[in-house]
């Protein structure tokens, strides 16, 4: 394992391997993703306890909630790597990793008000926890872009921002945890109760499988931002050795 | 390590709020403004006003702490300041724990010695004066740090003000929740508790955090 990573961390090496890896992971990634949606939308029986056919809303919403957390994580982990063992690679990651997150923090609070307004009568409601902790960590992926965007060197940027994602992932227990006692005291309306029947595997299965799918699809996503980096530092290399051989 | 740089730096940091402008006055000037608008704002009620009155107030503080901290780096940075810091025999993240403190005691403390009064004006029970007062000076200390932090990292931007905010706030709701519950609830209830390990907790983290961030601003 240790190995494979610092196999990796070769810019060269990474290129030769992404190049076959993003392909496959955005094909392998739709189909599974498509095969999920064609469950949801007409295999799988319409569940009265959830609100009927508004739960079919599940199987995008609930892995892309799981998706946003497990990217902020591994914003924290490339920050961490970087910070302590100065991979540039790590850093590629990070800057690859903060956009995707944005985006699916925002896609994941859209879907889940889409499906508020359906089970709980509005489109939002400041005493669910979960909403706040997506609410908390889109802000952070933002501060994360926005410091980057601010700092004008790519050094300068990439050490800013480790240090701050470090310090937003030591928060998140803290806030999740104050969210979650928040919410404890303002009982909302029906929220969707955690304790509810185990989900059967009938609704399992297209879930798991959905989850894997866009999982391979954030990935080939954060790949292609990463190659893309890649490249264009590059590009700047040969750009100012020939500004500078004349 | 010798103590000078850190008591040096502290009566620095006091100077440099305190001529920042009407010293003392400039802070509590700001809060009673910004006590002043809430009647005015959100009905005067008394009711209302014991409820909503609190909440204002932690927006005040939390504003304070940014607006003051906004130029408190990027003024070491510019006149040269930060880069003697750097080579002080002391740890930098000392010095901007100390910076940070000296700054919260001039404008975050004021509103803790005010809050009896606003407390009368907003109508709040009288036996919530000291857990407010409490909630405010441990809440007001963890928004400071962790300003500082958001301050420190963007210290070498050139108009960083919303650029903090946008890193800090997000930073600031434990502490926001906990705090106004400990208004609420008072000290016997587990809020008080989970606020003051908040506090601690930033006072652990914030500072090696802020000296990272400004021994690369100094870079």
């Amino acid at each position: 394992m240790g190995h494979m990573w610092s196999v990796l961390a070769n810019p060269h090496r990474f290129l030769g391997f992404s190049r076959y890896a993003v392909p496959s992971a955005y094909s392998l990634g739709l189909i599974l993703f498509a095969w999920s949606l064609y469950q949801a939308l007409w295999r799988v029986p319409p569940d009265e306890f959830q609100g009927g056919d508004i739960m079919r809303g599940m199987f995008v919403h609930v892995p892309s909630a799981w998706l946003c957390m497990g990217l902020y994580l591994g914003l924290a982990v490339a920050s961490f790597v970087w910070f302590i063992w100065r991979h540039e690679l790590a850093d590629v990651a990070a800057r690859a990793i903060a956009p995707v997150g944005a985006a699916y923090t925002a896609l994941c609070l859209a879907t889940g008000s889409v499906w508020g307004k359906a089970t709980w009568g509005t489109w939002w409601l400041w005493d669910d926890p979960r909403i706040m902790s997506v609410l908390v960590l889109f802000f952070l992926f933002l501060g994360y872009m926005a410091l980057r965007a601010a700092l004008e060197t790519r050094q300068s940027a990439a050490r800013a921002g480790a240090i701050l994602a470090m310090i937003g992932a030591v928060n998140v227990p803290l806030i999740k945890f104050s969210v979650d006692i928040w919410a404890s005291l303002h009982q909302g309306p029906s929220v969707i109760r955690a304790e509810g029947p185990a989900l059967a595997a009938v609704y399992l299965h297209p879930l798991l499988i959905g989850f894997l799918g866009q999982g391979l699809l954030v990935s080939a996503m954060v790949l292609t931002l990463m190659r893309a980096e890649i490249f264009s530092q590059q590009a700047d290399r040969l750009m100012a050795r020939r500004l500078g051989g004349g | 390590m010798r103590a000078a740089p850190i008591r040096r730096s502290f009566v620095q940091a006091v100077m440099e709020a305190w001529s920042g402008g009407a010293g003392l006055l400039l802070p509590v000037g700001f809060f009673s403004g910004t006590a002043m608008l809430v009647p005015f704002a959100l009905g005067s009620a008394p009711d209302v006003l014991s409820d909503i009155g609190p909440g204002m107030l932690w927006l005040a503080l939390a504003l304070a702490s940014l607006v003051t901290l906004e130029r408190v780096f990027q003024a070491d940075l510019h006149d040269g300041a930060l880069d003697l810091w750097v080579q002080e025999p002391a740890a930098i993240s000392l010095v901007a724990l100390t910076k940070t403190l000296a700054h919260w005691s001039v404008s975050g403390l004021p509103l803790v010695l005010l809050t009896p009064l606003y407390g009368l004006m907003f109508q709040v029970p009288p036996e919530t004066t000291l857990p407010a007062m409490a909630a405010f000076g441990l809440g007001g200390l963890t928004f400071f740090l962790w300003g500082g932090v958001a301050a420190a990292l963007s210290a070498s931007v050139a108009r960083g003000g919303l650029l903090i905010a946008l890193l800090a706030l997000p930073l600031y709701l434990p502490t926001l929740i906990f705090g106004g519950l400990t208004v609420k609830t008072g000290f016997e209830d587990s809020a008080f508790l989970f606020l003051l390990a908040s506090t601690l907790f930033a006072l652990g983290v914030a500072p090696p955090a802020m000296g990272a961030a400004l021994r690369l601003a100094a870079d």
